[in-house]
């Protein structure tokens, strides 16, 4: 499996991904320009975290016109895996590959913690190596993280079973329903706030996000064939 | 328009007063350097480059005081920033600089500058930053302004440093009523690089380009290295046209930009120095200078923001975001197209020439022609006078404050709650502390530690200043201040391997404040010669006065170190449960200037007991290589609050307890701020170990419990208080006297 882990101008978890894939997974991963407008050959897309075009407008608003986007739509419906992480998130809701959006943190300052989660829906392709409803820890680190989708939107979410983690403990950032992270529909495009690149190795306090990716290497190429 | 006063009506209505240069240094320009009347640019440069910001001439003959080199150092002062061997082919970059004066006038921005200013010292050493840490000195909150520039700075330093990805991994935070009217923000920086990467200030080869690149020229932060230069007085606190404005989104680029050429071009470049201070007019003549060449600029090519710009108002611009570059001839559209990528400026705006003169055209005119030399090398040096304080002499006199405790148990619960000593995670919450995934120890802990990818190390680091203690005592206080950053380094795990420096103080012309950093530099010099730290970079920051009364004298040393093993950095808290605990170092009668003296008397007062540096430096030394050998559990310094405070923080945050049996000490020297201590935990199968290395100086005093109960046994008190609730107390102290309306 060949994951793509494309660089905005302003994009800084981009290394995180990386390390996290390719030294933490052993991962066949590449960095992918933003000016690029083929991701042909690759078997997933990433969205690191991150400050594209400096937040500029709102968070993501501006990385939705980058050459690259259209690419990772098209590949977003072939049924390919896409991962969007915090600014990566704020991204796949501005392109409309998940319904939402992200607004300012209720408390207007931004928030580095780690937080703890609940894997709501542990049948997707990112988190089958999660019991149903097991609490993990991630860190988040955010001023932008606060998910917002009107009633009808929200309940279809959760019918859907889209609600993929929620704050298990204090919602850091006011979002609805305590949503953490969503998928689309399909169930292939993930976007979280919480950053499980960060939680990958004991030596840095964490591994609770090291599974996600796990779950996404061994599922990824199977279903998306299937 | 402004150039339109002649050289004859400079000399004679002197505006060169208002830009801080001297009648004494004018004529000396005009008669010894010259022998012409400056014109009006040339002026202006004058002044901004002979101010103490860019020029050091008040400061130099005592900074000379500092050791700056050793086996391991591979750039002292003097470059962007100082560079440390850390083995491997790698070296450890790193710098402070203090932006005082911005940030009290603009929190936000003044914060955030500081932060952008430092981080383009680091790379165009050729380094990738890699972590943040500040230094941050407050008024009171219990005052709404202050509480304001809290929000202000703090916000400024998270929103710039977490756009860029660096994470802010440690740093200080004090509240004394001395900064209320002059707040003190220094910002350090860390990066890391291969060796073969280092880059300097230089611009040489005749014919070779003087390249800009970054954001334009703007108005913004005309004569800022003047003003940092200048104390608050009524009326200067509207100086906004000095403040810059900062975009870290375009810095990042640049950055990317920089580190690119650097790494993968290296060869394109001759020089790389950041725009900081004086803009573009010390970014260019330092170089030329340290290339001993000379230089030819057209001012009209520099990208600008706004029309119609003079010379001079280009020359000293302090817009943000920008570098100059030295460049092959030949390679300046190799160049561009980097820059270009990321749709940052990229120009030529002149070329390195035969000789040693700094010419430069603007209009079609030529507005400046003078020795590079004049700029950089000539300036006069200023001999200052000095004396002890007063106040010194007088406390001497005096016997020192001794502390009357009743009920330990309250005073220790009111300690934890005051807001130098209370926790900081209000603050440091709002920075990333974790992206770039290396952060083995971030904010809270004694030093802030990164693993230094694909090898086994790790860099701890750490900024200290007590400026209290320096008050009391600029020699000792200058000692500690050393001391205290060492013992946070060595507490992580790590070797002590050198510090840059903040040099916060009030008007040097005042002698008695020159007196105060003459002997604060002396104190500090010293330790650094007995732990083998040389200062590698660092700032001086004077006129920290707010209608002529001075801050405390405030000398912030910042200190990384070397773990050779990541598997062996050392937490601050404790572990295990049935793990002994020791307090290491001796313990005295030291109240004078300590946080309970401020708490119990609202004041500090008093004088400093002496210490012996090298047997703190032995023992240290001997508890690192504890450390290294895998027998402590944990190391925590103390500091402000002494041993009670470190008790409760060793605690706090566990789901452990301590029994600690301090029956050697009385109930008030719970509270003691003796230099120079640790506790430190050990598992039992390694106490004969340790107690073998650490002899004397460590002193076994109970250990460490299962139940959340804070039990301390002392000579004259017994406590047993519970940690959720005291933690509850020293959690909630800041964010509470945030949120007050008063």
């Amino acid at each position: 499996m060949k994951i793509a882990v494309i660089q905005f101008p302003g994009s800084n978890c981009d290394i995180d991904l990386y390390s996290a894939l390719h030294d933490v997974c052993n991962a066949d991963v590449e960095y992918v320009s933003h000016k690029a407008t083929s991701l042909d050959g690759f078997d997933a897309v990433m969205l690191p975290g991150g400050f594209s075009y400096g937040d500029y407008l709102r968070a993501g608003a501006i990385a939705r016109f980058a050459n690259v986007m259209p690419a990772v739509i098209k590949l977003a419906n072939e049924g390919k895996p896409v991962f969007g992480t915090c600014n990566g998130f704020q991204i796949l809701t501005e392109a409309g590959l998940l319904p939402g959006a992200l607004k300012k943190n209720d408390s207007q300052k931004f928030v580095c913690e780690t937080v703890p989660l609940e894997v709501v829906n542990n049948n997707t392709l990112f988190t089958t190596q999660y019991q149903a409803h097991e609490r993990i820890a991630l860190p988040i680190a955010h001023g932008e993280g606060s998910y917002y989708a009107d009633e009808k939107t929200l309940d279809e979410l959760e019918a859907n079973h889209q609600v993929v983690f929620r704050y298990a403990s204090e919602n850091p950032n006011g979002s609805l329903r305590n949503i953490a992270g969503i998928v689309n529909k399909r169930g292939n495009v993930l976007g979280m706030m919480p950053h499980p690149e960060r939680a990958v190795e004991a030596l840095l306090g964490s591994t609770d996000g090291l599974r996600l990716f796990k779950s996404l290497l061994e599922n990824g190429t199977v279903k998306t064939e299937a | 328009m402004k150039q339109a006063m002649t050289p004859e009506e400079i000399k004679e209505k002197k505006p060169y007063l208002d830009w801080s240069l001297s009648e004494k240094e004018y004529d000396y320009i005009s008669e010894k350097l010259l022998h012409r009347l400056p014109n009006y640019t040339e002026t202006g440069l004058y002044s901004a480059m002979w101010s103490e910001h860019c020029s050091y001439k008040k400061s130099k003959p005592v900074l000379r005081l500092f050791p700056n080199k050793n086996d391991r150092v591979l750039q002292g002062p003097g470059e962007g920033a100082g560079v440390v061997d850390i083995d491997d082919g790698q070296a450890v970059v790193f710098k402070a600089e203090s932006h005082n004066h911005p940030s009290t006038v603009e929190p936000y921005q003044g914060a955030a500058t500081g932060v952008g200013g430092i981080l383009r010292d680091i790379f165009s050493m050729g380094a990738r930053p890699i972590a943040s840490l500040d230094s941050l000195h407050f008024g009171e909150l219990s005052d709404a302004e202050t509480r304001m520039k809290v929000d202000g700075v703090v916000r400024g330093i998270g929103d710039y440093g977490n756009c860029m990805g660096i994470p802010t991994v440690a740093g200080e935070t004090t509240f004394d009523p001395c900064y209320k009217g002059n707040l003190l923000v220094n910002a350090m920086s860390v990066g890391l690089m291969d060796q073969k990467n280092q880059q300097e200030g230089n611009a040489s080869g005749v014919g070779n380009a003087v390249m800009y690149v970054g954001a334009k020229t703007g108005r913004d932060g005309i004569h800022g290295a003047t003003f940092a230069s200048a104390d608050f007085g009524s009326g200067n606190e509207s100086q906004h046209s000095a403040v810059q404005v900062g975009d870290p989104f375009m810095e990042k680029l640049l950055m990317e930009a920089c580190l690119e050429l650097i790494q993968d071009h290296a060869e394109w470049l001759v020089g790389i120095q950041d725009m900081g201070a004086a803009g573009i007019v010390s970014s260019s003549a330092e170089m030329a200078s340290e290339g001993n060449s000379g230089m030819d600029l057209d001012l009209d090519l520099v990208p600008q923001r706004e029309p119609g710009m003079s010379a001079y108002e280009i020359m000293l611009s302090e817009s943000q975001e920008r570098m100059l570059l030295c460049v092959k001839k030949g390679h300046e559209e190799d160049v561009k197209k980097i820059f270009d990528y990321y749709d940052l400026e990229v120009v030529t705006i002149g070329r390195i020439t035969e000789g040693h003169q700094y010419v430069l055209h603007h209009d079609g005119q030529v507005v400046c022609d003078i020795p590079v030399s004049t700029l950089t090398d000539d300036v006069l040096e200023v001999e200052s006078e000095e004396k002890k304080p007063q106040r010194l002499i007088d406390a001497e006199k005096e016997a020192n404050w001794v502390p009357e405790i009743d009920d330990v148990a309250v005073v220790y619960q009111e300690l934890l709650t005051q807001p130098t000593i209370a926790d900081k995670s209000w603050i440091t919450r709002q920075y990333d502390s974790q992206v770039r995934t290396s952060t083995v120890v971030g904010p809270g802990s004694d030093a802030g530690v990164i693993r230094v990818r694909g090898t086994k190390k790790a860099l701890s680091m750490t900024t200290d200043g007590n400026g209290r203690l320096v008050y009391l005592n600029p020699y000792v206080g200058g000692k500690i201040a050393l001391v205290e950053a060492a013992s946070n380094i060595i507490a992580s795990g790590a070797l002590p391997l050198a510090i840059t420096d903040c040099l916060n103080y009030g008007d040097p012309t005042d002698p008695e404040i020159f007196w105060e950093l003459h002997h604060s530099i002396e104190g500090m010099a010293e330790a650094c010669r007995v732990f083998d730290t040389p200062v590698i970079s660092g700032n001086v920051s004077l006129y920290n006065e707010n209608n002529g009364s001075a801050i405390y004298p405030t000398p912030m040393v910042g200190m990384v170190g070397l773990i050779k093993d990541a598997k062996y950095v050392i937490p601050s808290r404790v572990q295990h449960a049935g793990d002994k605990l020791y307090l290491v170092g001796k313990t005295g009668d030291d109240y004078a200037g300590s946080e309970l003296q401020k708490m119990m008397t609202g004041d500090i007062a008093g004088t400093l007991a002496d210490f012996d540096l090298e047997h703190v430096h032995d023992y240290l030394s001997r508890l690192l290589q504890a450390e290294q050998s895998g027998l402590v559990a944990s190391a925590h310094d103390l500091s402000e609050g002494g041993l009670a405070v470190a008790a409760a923080e060793t605690v706090f945050k566990t789901e452990l307890g301590l029994n600690a049996d301090f029956r050697a000490l009385d109930k008030k020297q719970f509270f003691s701020e003796t230099p120079g201590r640790m506790l430190v935990s050990v598992a039992p199968e390694n106490v004969a170990a340790f107690e073998e290395i650490m002899q004397d100086d460590a002193m076994p005093a109970g250990e460490v419990v299962a139940t959340q109960w804070l039990e301390v046994h002392l000579a004259n008190a017994e406590l047993n208080l519970p940690v959720t609730q005291m933690q509850k107390l020293w959690e909630e102290a800041l964010p509470c006297a945030m949120k007050s309306k008063d």
